[in-house]
Order: structure tokens, then sequence, then C-alpha cells
């Protein structure tokens, strides 16, 4: 195969395009698409200070990299989940991109700070663990936003992702979170702006980006996700992306096109009555926010400590 | 020759020479799925995998945790 834009042997071919691309060819189409979605969905302004939360993994190690090829102000923010070895591991690799790139990295960690991990957080809240995963992130990410005086949050979710919620919210008929899956989520009483510019790139091109730019991501998948309900949509979209290449990006971006205007009301419904929340100040609709909860249900859980005197059992 | 495989990680043995996607197409692997490493740089579906070949991967690209 040659490169579509400049006749070289090509590295890649991206169906979805019906396009191959040599190594040069395709990083520039890769920050050429995120500048697209920037530009179509005014994401960013210039002058923006810009939050990109990373994992370690190729999505959001790809966007922080594009978003300062393209001159944006993105500092990193990681959080230190707790799960083992592969916290340890996606820890340093967000450190050696921050390090290797002269680029600020944040860093929360949250056994340290909140006294928990995201498996016995999972527990404790009887949430599966990606749940109490995601609720953890998005509050602590939008925190983190607040106080750090960020304009805005980018996260790495990509063509992949969002039509595999597409496709789960839809398989449920949420509605509610049907209105809400747009590629930006303007700032709103306690909400960061949030704004996703890998929404034009698969997750097979963010990974051949990493690749081919020498970015060292964490292979590995959490082993908290294996199995879980996200990958098998997503599998389930890959056999219709194998039989007709461009289903993927037809079926989301016909919904942000033709659909998601329809759910906005329901959406902005579901946010009617939020206050802030008692413990940490974050919006709720609760009487606690859902984070709250869960740093007390783990405090719950956890022994008492013994009183003065008592020297533990008799043995 | 050796292809890496992960999740889980492991190797198997391939004779040359071969397509990437008939190769894919006989381990029952969706190329929408992969990608094809051989050394440091990625191949397209079209190329041929020789026996010569070495540190060929073939890497999972779906990830599904929460963000």
């Amino acid at each position: 195969m040659k490169c579509r834009a400049c006749r070289s042997p090509a590295v890649i071919d991206v169906r979805r395009h019906n396009a191959a691309f040599c190594r040069d060819c395709f990083l520039k189409h890769c920050r050429d698409q995120v500048a697209r979605a920037i530009h179509d969905f005014r994401m960013l302004a210039p002058a923006d200070r810009v939050l990109v939360p990373v994992s370690g993994g190729k999505d959001s190690l790809a966007l922080w990299d594009i978003l300062l090829d393209l001159g944006y102000d993105a500092d990193g923010l990681y959080l230190g989940l707790g799960i083992g070895d592969y916290s340890e591991g996606s820890g340093d690799h967000a450190r050696g991109y921050a390090e290797a790139r002269g680029a600020t990295l944040v860093e929360i960690d949250i056994p340290a700070e909140y006294g928990f991990d995201i498996p016995s957080g999972a527990i404790a809240a009887k949430r599966v663990p990606c749940s109490a995963c995601g609720l953890s992130k998005r509050h602590l990410f939008n925190h983190a936003a607040i106080e750090g005086g960020y304009d805005v949050v980018a996260t790495g979710h990509n063509l992949d992702d969002e039509a595999a919620v597409l496709f789960g919210n839809v398989m449920r008929w949420d509605l509610a979170s049907l209105g809400r899956q747009l590629p930006v989520l303007p700032a709103a009483g306690g909400f960061a702006r949030k704004v996703k510019p890998l929404v034009r790139l698969g997750e097979r091109e963010t990974a051949a980006f990493c690749v081919l730019r020498g970015i060292d991501y964490i292979v590995d998948e959490c082993p908290m996700a294996l199995g879980n309900k996200h990958l098998g949509y997503k599998d389930a979209l890959n056999q219709i992306e194998a039989q007709s290449p461009g289903s993927k990006a037809a079926f989301y971006f016909t919904f942000l096109e033709r659909v998601s205007a329809l759910f906005s009301p329901v959406a902005e419904r579901d946010r009617e009555g939020l206050h802030a929340c008692p413990g940490c100040g974050s919006p709720t609709i609760g009487e606690l926010c859902a984070f709250c909860k869960l740093v007390d249900k783990v405090a719950r859980r956890r022994p008492a400590p013994a009183p003065a005197g008592d020297v533990g059992p008799a043995r | 020759m050796k292809v890496l495989l992960r999740n889980p990680r492991r190797e198997v043995e391939v004779r040359g020479p071969v397509k990437v996607s008939t190769l894919l197409e006989q381990l029952g692997i969706n190329r929408e799925s992969v990608l094809v490493i051989v050394g440091d740089t990625l191949v397209t579906g079209d190329a041929l995998l020789q026996d010569t070949h070495d540190a060929i991967e073939i890497r999972p690209v779906t990830s599904g945790g929460a963000r």
C-alpha cells in the first residue's frame, strides 16, 4: 500500500477513510483530525489553560502530545487509583512522558488523600470497580480543574469510546445520558467545561499514533476492566466495522447531527435541583455527592481504632 | 517466526511467508481491534511477514475502563 498523501510506502491503513499513510503523513492526519474537532465543535480557545487527565494509556498521552504540539497550554493530571501493579505501571508511563516532554503533571493519589483504593471502594459502595473508578475520576477531574483555575478539562475519549457509550445508552434508552453525550459540555454550576478532542480518531489510530511517535504507553488493560459491558459493546461494534468500515463514525456523528438535541431537555431536567454538596462543595442533586458518599461508605467499613490501653486479642 | 500476542501475553509460532490480513484471519482476530508491529514500526494488512522477521507483535488497541 502507498501513502494517500505522498505515495511513500504506507505503515497503516485506516479503512474508515479508505486510506493508508506513511509515518509522517499519519501523524499529521491525527493532529489534523484533532484540530478539526476542536474547530468544528468550538472546544478550545487559544489562550485556554487546559487540564488533560492522563492514565498512562494511549488515548490520554496521544491527546496531551497533540495538544502540546498544537500550541495549547496543557497540563496533565494523573490519579493514583491504588490498583496494585497496574497503577504503579500507569503512573510510571504518565510521569515518563511528562519528564521527556518537559510538561507539568499534577498528581492526586486517592489512597493517600482519601483513604481508599478503587477495589476496596467498589466493595464498600457495592458498585462494580469501573463504576466506583468512573465516579471518582469525574469528581476529582472536576475538582482539580476548578481548584487549579483551569478553563477546561480535555479527556481522551475517542470515537470508539463514544460509539460504545452511545450503543449502551441506546440499548437502555437512557434519555438523560443520551442528552449529555456531547463532545463539549459547557461549564455550569460548579462543573468545569469538558471537551473530547479525540472524537474524530478511533482507538486504533491513537495507539498507532503513540507507536509511531515513540510514546511509551501502558499496553496492558486495567485488570478491573476485563470482561466489562463497555468492552462487549466495542467488540460488537468492531464486528460491524469489519464488515462495513465507517459504521462507527456514521453511528456517532449522525447521532450528534440529527438526534442528540432531541434529548437535551431531558438532560437539563436531570440537572434541576443541583446544589453544593455539604461535604466538598461539588454540585449534586443528592444530599451528599456520589464521591462523598463513597468516601463515607469506605470509612464506615473501616474497623474502629482500638481504645487506649487495648493491646488486642489475647494469643 | 514467533508472534507475540497479549491479553493474555503469549507467543505463537507461525510459518511464513504470510500476509498480515491472512494471519489475523487464521488467528481469528478482528483487524479493527489490533495493530501489527514489526520491530519498531507498523505494517499494513497487505504486508508479507517472512520467517526472517523478528519482534512481531499483534497488539490489541481496545481499552474499556472508566474514564
